[in-house]
C-alpha cells in the first residue's frame, strides 16, 4: 500500500482495481456495498473531522496526522498536498489592537505553533535596565524597575537590533527619563507612564564623576554611546517613541518624595521575560457546531432557549400555533454543556460538536504592533526556523 | 545535529538546540504527512535543556532527506498561510471601506 499512498485518491482507486484483477476475492470484497473505496464511511469521517462533546467528556479528540491512516480504505490522508487548495482565512473583526479571524483547513500543530510564537518569540522593545539616581518614594527600586519593564512601548521593534552584549547604541537601545517630584505641602500625586520622556540622544548620566574644571567642551562619557540622535533617523523623525498608553500608574508620591531615573529599553522575546510578549492574550478555539437531531417544540423549546446562557438557540413558528427550537448562533457556544445535561428531556436531541480544522483565532495586541502585522511576523519566524534547520543539516 | 548509524541512513535522531514544541510538533505533523516516513516522534529530554530530539525512521530513503523535505513542506505551508492571510486582511479592509464604516486611517 506504500506506493499508492503517494498518489491522490483517484490514483489509489485505479491501482486498487489493478490488483483486483489478479485477485478475485479482493474483487468480491471491494464490490460489497459497505466497502467504500476512496471515501471514508460517514462514521469514520465524523471521527476524523469532529470532536463530539458529550455531557461527561469530549470524544474523538485526536487528529489523524499519519498520511496512511486510512490507507486500508483507499483514502489518502495527506493534507500537505491539498493544503494550498483548502486553506482559507476569513477576517471577522480587525481594529487597531484586536483581531479575530477564522483559519480553515489547518492542523492544530500549525495553529498552535503560530500561537506559541506570538506569545513567546515575536520580539518587542521593553525596559530592561533602570538607572536610579534618586528614589525616595515608598515603592522599592526593584519593584519600580519591574513595573517600568512591563510598560509596553509603541515602537516598531523591527527597526532595532538585539543587544547581544554590545555597548548600548542608537540601534539597540531606547532611553527614557523619568523625573517626578511631589512638592511639600501639596497633594499626593500619581506618576503615570506619560511622564516617561524619550531621550533621542541617549543617556544623560555621566559614566564617571564629572570633573568640572578639565575639558568641559568635550562630551562626557555616558551609559550609552550613541553616534547620532535617534530623532535624526528618518524612521523616528516624525514618529516619536512613547509608551502605548500614557495612563499606566507607575508609582504614587507623597509630599517631599521624588523619583529621578533613566530607563533603557532593549529588544527581546517573550521567552526570556513576559514583558517582551507583544500580545495580551492570543487564543484559538475550534468552531462549535450545535445540531438538533429531533424537533424540540413548544414549552420545551422555550425552556431550552432560556437554558442557554449565551443564547445559542432561538424559536421559530412552524404554523398551527406551534413553535420549534432552532440553532441561531452556534458560534457563540462556549460549550458549557448546560443544554445536554441529564434530566432536561431534550439532551439526546442535541449534539455539540467542534470542527477540528476550523480555528477561531483571536489576537489582542498590547499596542506595540497592529495584530495583523504580529501574525505575519509570527509566520515568518516559523519559516526562519525551518530555514535554519535546513541550512544546519546541509 | 544528527545521531544516526553509518550503515543505515534510513533511521536517525536529530537533536535541535534552541527549539521546543513550537517547531518540533509542527514538523512532526509534516513528517507524518510524508509517505516515506515509517515512524516519527519528538521528545524534550529535560525541561531545562534547550533541546529537542526528533526521531525519524523511513521506509528506505535517508532520514535526513525526509527531514529536510518536511521542513521545506512546512515552509511552503507557512508561505501560503502568510499570503492567504494578507489577502484576507486586504479584502476585509476593502469591504469595510465600501460599507462606509470607519477605517483606521493609518493603514
Amino acid at each position: 500500500m506504500s506506493s499508492d499512498t503517494e498518489d491522490t485518491t483517484s490514483g489509489s482507486e485505479s491501482e486498487a482495481s489493478d490488483s483486483a484483477k489478479a485477485n478475485s476475492t479482493l474483487d468480491f470484497i471491494e464490490k460489497l456495498s459497505d466497502v467504500p473505496m476512496g471515501r471514508l464511511p460517514p462514521n469514520i469521517e465524523f471521527q476524523r473531522t469532529r470532536v463530539e462533546c458529550k455531557a461527561d467528556a469530549p470524544i474523538h479528540t485526536d487528529t489523524f496526522q499519519y498520511n496512511g491512516a486510512y490507507a486500508s480504505m483507499g483514502v489518502d490522508n495527506n493534507l500537505v498536498d491539498s493544503f494550498c487548495d483548502n486553506f482559507k482565512v476569513e477576517v471577522i473583526n480587525l481594529t487597531e489592537d484586536e483581531m479575530e479571524f477564522d483559519m480553515i483547513g489547518i492542523d492544530p500543530a500549525l495553529a498552535n505553533a503560530f500561537r506559541r510564537i506570538l506569545i513567546a518569540e515575536v520580539p518587542t522593545m521593553a525596559i530592561e535596565k533602570v538607572l536610579i539616581a534618586n528614589n525616595t518614594s515608598v515603592i522599592q527600586d526593584e519593584v519600580l524597575a519591574h513595573r517600568l519593564g512591563l510598560i509596553p512601548i509603541k515602537v516598531d521593534p523591527r527597526l532595532f537590533e538585539f543587544t547581544e552584549n554590545n555597548t548600548p547604541n542608537e540601534k539597540n537601545t531606547i532611553v527614557f527619563k523619568l523625573h517626578v517630584r511631589c512638592e511639600r505641602g501639596g497633594q499626593r500625586i500619581s506618576v503615570k507612564s506619560k511622564e516617561l520622556i524619550w531621550l533621542p540622544n541617549g543617556s544623560e548620566y555621566p559614566l564617571e564623576p564629572q570633573d568640572t574644571k578639565s575639558d568641559s567642551s568635550s562630551k562626557p562619557k555616558t551609559y550609552t554611546s550613541f553616534t547620532c540622535s535617534q530623532d535624526s533617523l528618518p524612521e523616528f523623525s516624525d514618529n516619536p517613541i512613547y509608551p502605548t498608553s500614557g495612563d499606566i500608574t507607575i508609582a504614587r508620591l507623597g509630599p517631599g518624595q521624588e523619583i529621578d531615573l533613566e530607563a533603557h529599553a532593549v529588544k527581546g522575546i517573550g521567552k526570556t521575560h513576559a514583558k517582551w510578549s507583544p500580545v495580551a492574550p492570543v487564543w484559538y478555539r475550534m468552531l462549535p457546531e450545535v445540531i438538533i437531531s429531533q424537533d424540540i417544540e413548544d414549552e420545551m423549546a422555550e425552556k431550552l432557549v432560556a437554558t442557554c446562557p449565551v443564547k445559542v438557540f432561538d424559536i421559530e413558528d412552524i404554523g398551527n400555533g406551534k413553535k420549534r427550537a432552532t440553532v441561531a448562533r452556534p458560534r457563540a457556544c462556549t460549550l458549557c454543556r448546560e443544554c445536554i445535561r441529564e434530566g432536561k428531556g431534550w439532551e439526546n436531541s442535541i449534539a455539540l460538536q467542534r470542527k477540528k480544522d476550523h480555528f477561531i483565532f483571536k489576537i489582542e495586541s498590547t499596542g506595540v504592533l497592529p495584530p495583523e502585522v504580529l501574525f505575519t511576523e509570527a509566520v515568518k519566524i516559523l519559516e526562519d526556523k525551518c530555514d535554519r534547520v535546513i541550512s544546519d543539516l546541509s | 545535529m544528527e545521531h544516526g548509524s553509518l550503515t543505515d541512513p534510513s533511521q536517525s535522531t536529530f537533536s535541535l538546540v534552541d527549539e521546543d514544541h513550537t517547531f518540533a510538533n509542527a514538523v512532526r505533523f509534516t513528517l507524518n504527512q510524508d509517505p516515506r516516513t515509517k515512524f516519527c516522534g519528538y521528545s524534550i529530554p529535560h525541561p531545562s535543556d534547550n533541546r529537542v530530539n526528533i526521531r525519524i525512521q523511513t521506509t528506505g530513503d535517508a532520514a535526513k532527506t525526509v527531514f529536510t523535505d518536511s521542513c521545506q513542506d512546512l515552509m511552503v505551508m507557512c508561505q501560503h498561510v502568510r499570503s492567504t492571510f494578507d489577502k484576507a486582511v486586504v479584502d476585509f479592509r476593502m469591504s469595510k471601506s465600501v460599507n462606509g464604516m470607519d477605517i483606521d486611517s493609518n493603514n
